[in-house]
């Protein structure tokens, strides 16, 4: 790609102008460097690690491992936009007030992943939670906090369901 | 699955007060350093060694300065000040300039406009080498039929301790040979830093992630040959450390670039690099011999140590220190024979990982405890319990165990917790070792239960000043506290404002950047900053508690030393005088700063005798686990804890670094090592370098044991390592009772079951 060529990016609701962008730059890449969107992380540029996670048309991919060209005409959601304004979502603020957060670099990935998660299965089991945050590597907690974190959310809606 | 912990009002000591970075790290504001910009920035990168072992010949850069878009190559010819940095020695080459000594060891370093500029300009740069054989194998080193791989010769450190009677024997006699792979401390956030010049070429500032800021402020200025307070340092985001920050990686290197290009420099490494470009935990091989009375009280240990310590020094002296005083492990005995060997290899080289040296003694001597046990025919809780070492117990170092030592209570506090259900007949497949490789069958799985114990010393040890800074300010109404202790994750950010609120009655706490502006802190290493800079905070906060007294007792006529803070008022204890701080602090402000140091301690001489080391903490692990004996799959079911915390200063805290722990040893049990081959890293990748996942968690049930340490400043223990030590063993000695084998060398890997 030549330096004159631009495209544009979908990204939480808002179109982006991507310019001067090297081929082969990831969409992890592009929403950190060129997008100012660095709420997403690269841990492992192997998709191994889950910290890079976003939306891409309602799936949970990594964005390591997509070519940010290949991304034009989808919907992104990033970290940064699940929500509108300064408030948490509900998954946010069960990973504060359940301590799910050490370091916080796996963080942003996981919440991506539990709000994909809950979206599609609200009411999911003990190993169904696991396994769709078993590609979210988190080297701090050993994943208790985190397991105690979605529970809470699912509480939580449940809670407010009820009333 | 989990327990819910509650929040109360004041986030004083003892309540889970949550992370005041918490909102930022949920919503991705929080900015860790590889998220940090700055304008007309730079990247940096390093070009580092294929060999193991080589002589450079010639390196010719002229094709990567050619390249458009690169702004500068520097090599070792561009260090102005030492050419050489390190924790302990200081022998590591800031660039290789005439011998590389390990695969990965940097050679040059380019600045360019794109991270794939920088990737082209590294492959442009030619480095002829003359390749020579490399030192892989440290008993090679020992015999001394090596020739020196450094001036600093082979051996980096040898240490031996000789205790009581060195004839000691019994009717017991078992000994083995163990051997610790190699581990990465596998931070999420990898290493990262941005430079930024100040623009006369005579000074930096920057910001970088790391364990110890000032530490690193003067290795990095003594290269930079500038004067210390011309280079600052800022904490950036930190992703996780477990140890591997506490050496220089990329510091000095972005800091050189940014001076050269009068330029800002952000300098990130990829994973793989990573790898390579920070120090491992040592890989160890442990003869052990313990010597028993009939009913299992050891009489006697004999023991040789030999750490690999990789290419350069690093922490190594420490970690063999570490090791070799631990031989023991928490049990009583008076006799002891232990040789133990750091050593210079063409290997990477090794430092501190959580753990430091104890990690590695734990698997040998708790894989000894339960050969004693076996022997006499006892149970592995009872071989525990009857050498369990109290209060006042004589070490091996000669050293008397001052410390609160409730070993035979952790052991008895896990040994209530309630074994899990027994697996199902019929059970998810997920819950099966393997998982959702789908590959184990139910009516194949074997379960079987193991235990560890360890005692790990906090702080520094043999003689080293350690000491904590902090500063507490009291302006405008509210608090504002100043260290310079690393936030790696671990939550002091959170401690440091539960110390203030307890110490001052004021509820509105900030911190303060952390940087280079304030007194050291020390290292975020060695369990010590609950201690150490919670010692500091606590200081600082009652120096300004007394100078609030004093202003309200001249005001109100009251002799301030009748005064106590009782929650949120100034008490007079001998009246009725109560007024609210915050009240009482109006159009008041003072600072005070105040250093922490802990008791001294002593080097060990030649014997190995010396009061070497701080303090020491406990924890018992019972590990049940069901394996598949034909695949030679592991699945960690339970891990029962009961830990010596002295005091739980912040509940929600506590159980993650618990939990964290028992993860990073389960990894260490059986999934995680790099791989060497002839020097050689065989697999830098989170493809290749297995970590546990979600999946691998097992449940974990906790008790803290509570009695608080008079020694410390906060009544409470560091917590951060102990949870990692013991977990491994008892993990390992779980498969040994599933499928009978005797099982030497961690990770256990599936073909040491099922061949």
């Amino acid at each position: 790609m030549s330096e004159n060529e631009f495209y544009y990016l979908r990204v939480n609701g808002t179109n982006h102008y991507v310019q001067d962008s090297w081929v082969g730059e990831s969409l992890l890449f592009v929403l950190r460097e060129r997008l100012g969107l660095p709420g997403t992380k690269g841990a492992c540029e192997q998709g191994e690690c889950g910290s890079c996670t976003v939306l891409l048309d309602g799936n949970a991919v990594c964005s390591c491992l997509v070519m940010a060209a290949s991304a034009v005409d989808s919907e992104i959601v990033t970290v940064e936009g699940l929500t509108d304004g300064n408030e948490l979502t509900d998954v946010q603020q069960s990973f504060v007030d359940q301590g799910a957060v050490q370091c916080g670099f796996c963080t942003p990935g996981l919440i991506v992943a539990v709000h994909h998660l809950l979206d599609h299965n609200p009411q999911p089991t003990e190993f169904e939670i696991k396994e769709a945050i078993s590609g979210n590597i988190c080297r701090c907690t050993g994943y208790g906090r985190i397991f105690a974190a979605v529970e809470e959310t699912i509480k939580i809606r449940n809670g407010a369901k009820q009333s | 699955m989990s327990t819910t912990v509650a929040v109360r009002n004041r986030d004083v000591l003892g309540t889970s007060a949550l992370r005041p970075d918490g909102a930022g790290k949920v919503s991705g504001s929080f900015e860790f350093t590889s998220d940090m910009h700055a304008d007309n920035m730079l990247w940096g990168a390093t070009l580092r060694s294929p060999h193991p072992y080589a002589r450079i010949v010639a390196i010719d850069t002229s094709a990567a300065l050619a390249l458009s878009g690169v702004s500068c190559v520097i090599t070792s010819q561009d260090v102005p000040g030492k050419p050489t940095y390190g924790l302990i020695s200081s022998d590591q080459p800031v660039f290789a300039c005439d011998v590389v000594r390990y695969v990965g060891e940097p050679i040059a370093a380019v600045a360019a406009d794109h991270p794939e500029t920088c990737r082209r300009a590294l492959a442009l740069i030619k480095v002829e080498y003359e390749v020579l054989t490399p030192l892989t194998n440290p008993e090679d080193a020992i015999t001394g039929n090596f020739s020196p791989i450094h001036p600093d010769g082979n051996i980096i450190r040898h240490q031996r301790i000789i205790r009581g009677d060195q004839n000691a024997t019994g009717p017991i006699v078992v000994e083995g040979i163990y051997d610790i792979g190699m581990q990465d401390q596998a931070f999420l956030g990898l290493e990262a830093a941005l430079a930024i010049p100040d623009g006369d070429g005579g000074g930096v500032h920057l910001h970088v992630a790391t364990q110890w800021l000032h530490e690193d402020l003067s290795q990095i200025s003594a290269c930079l040959a500038l004067p210390p307070d011309r280079v600052r340092l800022t904490l950036g985001g930190v992703g996780g450390a477990f140890g591997a920050r506490e050496d220089i990686s990329l510091q000095v290197h972005c800091c050189l670039l940014a001076l050269k290009t009068n330029r800002p420099i952000k300098m990130q490494y990829s994973r793989e690099e990573s790898f390579f470009g920070h120090v491992h935990r040592h890989p160890a091989k442990i003869f052990m011999r313990h010597h028993a009375d009939a009913s299992g009280k050891i009489i006697k240990i004999d023991a040789r140590f030999v750490f690999d310590g990789g290419a350069y020094t690093s922490t190594s002296p420490a970690v063999l220190i570490n090791g070799i005083t631990h031989t023991q492990g928490p049990y009583k005995c008076d006799n002891a024979t232990v040789d133990g060997y750091a050593i210079r290899t063409n290997n990477p080289p090794c430092g501190a990982m959580r753990g430091f040296g104890v990690v590695q003694a734990c698997f040998a001597h708790e894989s000894q405890m339960d050969k004693i046990a076996q022997a006499v025919g006892c149970s592995p809780v009872d071989v525990r319990l009857i050498n369990a070492m109290e209060t006042g117990d004589p070490l091996i170092t000669g050293q008397i165990m001052e410390s609160v030592a409730p070993v035979a209570r952790c052991i008895t506090d896990t040994a209530s917790i309630p074994l899990p259900e027994p697996l199902p007949q019929t059970v998810n497949e997920l819950a099966l070792p393997g998982g959702s490789g789908l590959t184990a069958q139910r009516s194949n799985i074997v379960r079987g239960i193991g235990w560890g114990v360890s005692m790990k010393n906090l702080m520094y040890s043999e003689g080293f000043d350690d000491f904590a800074t902090a500063r507490c300010t009291v302006k405008d109404g509210k608090v504002l506290l100043k260290f310079a202790t690393s936030e790696v994750g671990q939550g002091f950010v959170t401690l440091a404002p539960q110390i203030a609120r307890s110490v001052l009655g004021l509820d509105d706490v900030e911190i303060e950047p952390i940087d280079t502006q304030v007194g050291s802190a020390g290292s975020t290493s060695a369990s010590r900053q609950t201690w150490m800079s919670g010692g500091a905070v606590d200081g600082a906060c009652r120096l300004v508690r007394e100078q609030i007294f004093k202003h309200v007792g001249a005001i109100h006529n009251i002799d301030p030393l009748r005064f106590v803070v009782s929650d949120t008022d100034i008490v007079d204890q001998l009246g009725t005088f109560r007024i609210s701080v915050q009240e009482a602090i109006r159009g008041f402000s003072c600072s005070e700063t105040f250093e922490h140091h802990h008791r001294k301690t002593e080097e060990l001489d030649e014997n190995g005798q010396g009061n070497c080391h701080t303090a020491f903490a406990f924890v018992a692990h019972r590990a049940v686990v069901d394996v598949d004996p034909e695949l030679g799959l592991v699945k960690v079911v339970q891990i029962a804890t009961a830990q010596d915390v002295g005091r739980v200063l912040n509940p929600l805290s506590a159980i993650g670094q618990l939990e964290g722990g028992i993860a990073q040893g389960l990894g260490l049990a059986v999934m995680e090592e790099i791989v060497m081959k002839d020097g050689k890293v065989k697999n830098p990748s989170f493809t290749d370098y297995l970590l546990p996942t979600a999946l691998d968690a097992p449940h974990v049930v906790a008790v803290m044991i509570e009695q608080h340490e008079p020694q410390a400043p906060l009544g409470a223990k560091g917590i951060g390592e102990p949870p990692c030590i013991s977990v491994t063993p008892a993990i390992v000695a779980a498969i040994r009772d599933a499928i009978g084998k005797d099982l030497l060398r961690i990770p256990v890997r599936p073909q040491d079951i099922c061949l």
